[in-house]
């Protein structure tokens, strides 16, 4: 736990719609790696105490971006304030399970994997795979997966809140800031992994 | 309630005036290992505190709750009160789950330190480590640590008390390839997870700073409303750990944390024993 928490939400437009698709590609490929239902990636507001769903793959992508929940509570709560990844299986034969929050962004999985994003000490936000394929569920193996996952797209949030404007079309490359190296390094990484 | 602030323990630097009769020590031996089953008794007599997200009560796999606390902020500072308050999210009573399993006689007791309000500032879990230190508990259970380096000296403190006051810490080791306290101090019992099917199997890692390797894969745990689950992760591989320090130390009550790892080391099933030469 125990991670600095800062807002990392602003009410201004996106900046770089590059990033916002950046962050699409996580969870699309998440969801697709996982064979799962959903997947999506959500930012902490310190200040208000929650969660904001900041791109969805699956169920849910037509009206969750957006959507808020207490970030105080539940497993994504748990994962964003410990800073640790979790994974969680047999959901339905609890029936506590945020059971709320799931009700209310319109699906309510049997699976969960969640891993927080971090950037240095800082939480950025939580992703989240929902009802993953029977053969990639709640081992260790998919534990270290997710969490690279998360990885990458913290150092994509990164970018999203730290961003400055792009230089004009005509103007010479800028040597690469530590953060896009960053990205290009997970990338490679996960590449590795899969195999490629 | 509010924090206690007891005064630390005299420090003794040299033996000087005195011999050996006058510091005699009454202890006890290292338990046998069993040819199968679990090493040590059934946790009877100790006292163990899980500092985590608090326990549901009354929930079948966890049993009873001796006390329950709670670490809160305001503006006044950090404090910590008595509560009624379950547990806002199941990993703690996930965690004493395994415990009770383990341990079914031991003493349980939980300091909630997530869950209110979205509190990931480690001055919170500091002062959760803290409560439970200064309780004098037997078994601390912290699934849990932090990144932050401004930390590390005050947990480091804090480890070295518990170590001398005979309080064992069993800490989990991130699960993924961070750096973060206190899983990362020799004064601390660190755990990690393997993926064998074996639940009552426990490692010993050639290979430290994790020091022990628990099951942590697919475990079937405690949740909310009086359920269960399946989970991942060194969370779970921790109070298997835990537990088994409970049954050590109640069948030898004067056991040090030093003998204590001993006995963990020596029973964990990759461990051969050589006869001495």
């Amino acid at each position: 736990m125990a991670q600095t928490i800062a807002p990392v939400v602003s009410a201004a437009p996106r900046p770089d719609p590059a990033v916002a698709e950046l962050l699409q590609t996580v969870v699309d490929t998440a969801r697709a790696i996982f064979g799962a239902q959903a997947s999506s990636i959500m930012l902490l507001d310190a200040t208000a105490d929650e969660l904001i769903f900041e791109a969805v793959s699956g169920q849910g992508q037509e009206f969750l971006v957006g959507r808020r929940f207490p970030a105080g509570r539940g497993i994504a709560g748990w994962v964003a304030a410990s800073g640790e990844p979790m994974v969680v299986d047999d959901l339905h034969d609890s029936t506590s399970f945020d059971r709320d929050i799931a009700e209310s962004t319109g699906y309510v999985p049997n699976a969960l994997m969640a891993a927080p994003l971090i950037r240095r000490d800082r939480v950025l936000g939580v992703l989240e795979v929902l009802d993953p394929s029977p053969q990639a569920r709640s081992g260790l193996p998919e534990l270290d997966l997710l969490g690279l996952f998360a990885r990458q797209a913290a150092v994509a949030l990164h970018v999203l809140t730290t961003h400055e404007p792009r230089p004009a079309p005509d103007a010479p490359d800028t040597p690469d800031d530590p953060s896009r190296t960053e990205l290009r390094r997970l990338l490679s990484e996960a590449r590795r992994l899969l195999g490629e | 309630m509010t924090t206690a602030q007891q005064p630390a323990p005299a420090l003794t630097w040299g033996l000087r005036g005195r011999g050996p009769a006058d510091v005699p020590v009454e202890a006890d031996g290292p338990p046998d290992l069993p040819e199968k089953g679990l090493l040590g008794g059934t946790g009877r007599g100790v006292r163990v505190c899980v500092v985590d997200s608090g326990i549901e009560r009354d929930h079948p796999m966890v049993g009873p709750v001796a006390q329950s606390w709670r670490v809160f902020k305001d503006g006044d500072g950090v404090h910590v009160e008595e509560t009624e308050e379950g547990d806002a999210c199941g990993h703690g009573t996930a965690c004493a789950g395994i415990i009770r399993r383990t341990a079914p006689e031991c003493e349980l007791s939980s300091i909630r330190v997530l869950g209110d309000r979205f509190s990931g500032s480690g001055d919170v879990l500091l002062e959760g480590i803290r409560w439970a230190v200064r309780q004098r508990f037997d078994v601390v259970n912290l699934s849990l640590s932090t990144t932050h380096d401004r930390f590390e000296d005050e947990l480091r403190r804090l480890a070295d008390e518990a170590y001398f006051q005979q309080t064992v810490i069993v800490a989990s080791a991130h699960n993924t390839r961070v750096e973060s306290f206190p899983w990362r101090f020799s004064s601390v019992i660190s755990v990690g997870s393997h993926q064998e099917d074996d639940p009552d199997l426990h490692l010993y890692n050639p290979e430290p700073p994790v020091e022990f390797f628990a099951p942590g894969q697919r475990v079937q745990v405690a949740w909310l409303g009086g359920t269960s689950i399946r989970s991942s992760g060194n969370s779970f591989a921790t109070p298997f750990i835990a537990g088994l320090c409970a049954r050590i130390l109640s069948s030898g009550p004067r056991l040090t944390p030093f003998q204590l790892k001993n006995a963990l080391y020596l029973s964990a099933a990759n461990v051969r024993v050589h006869a001495s030469r």
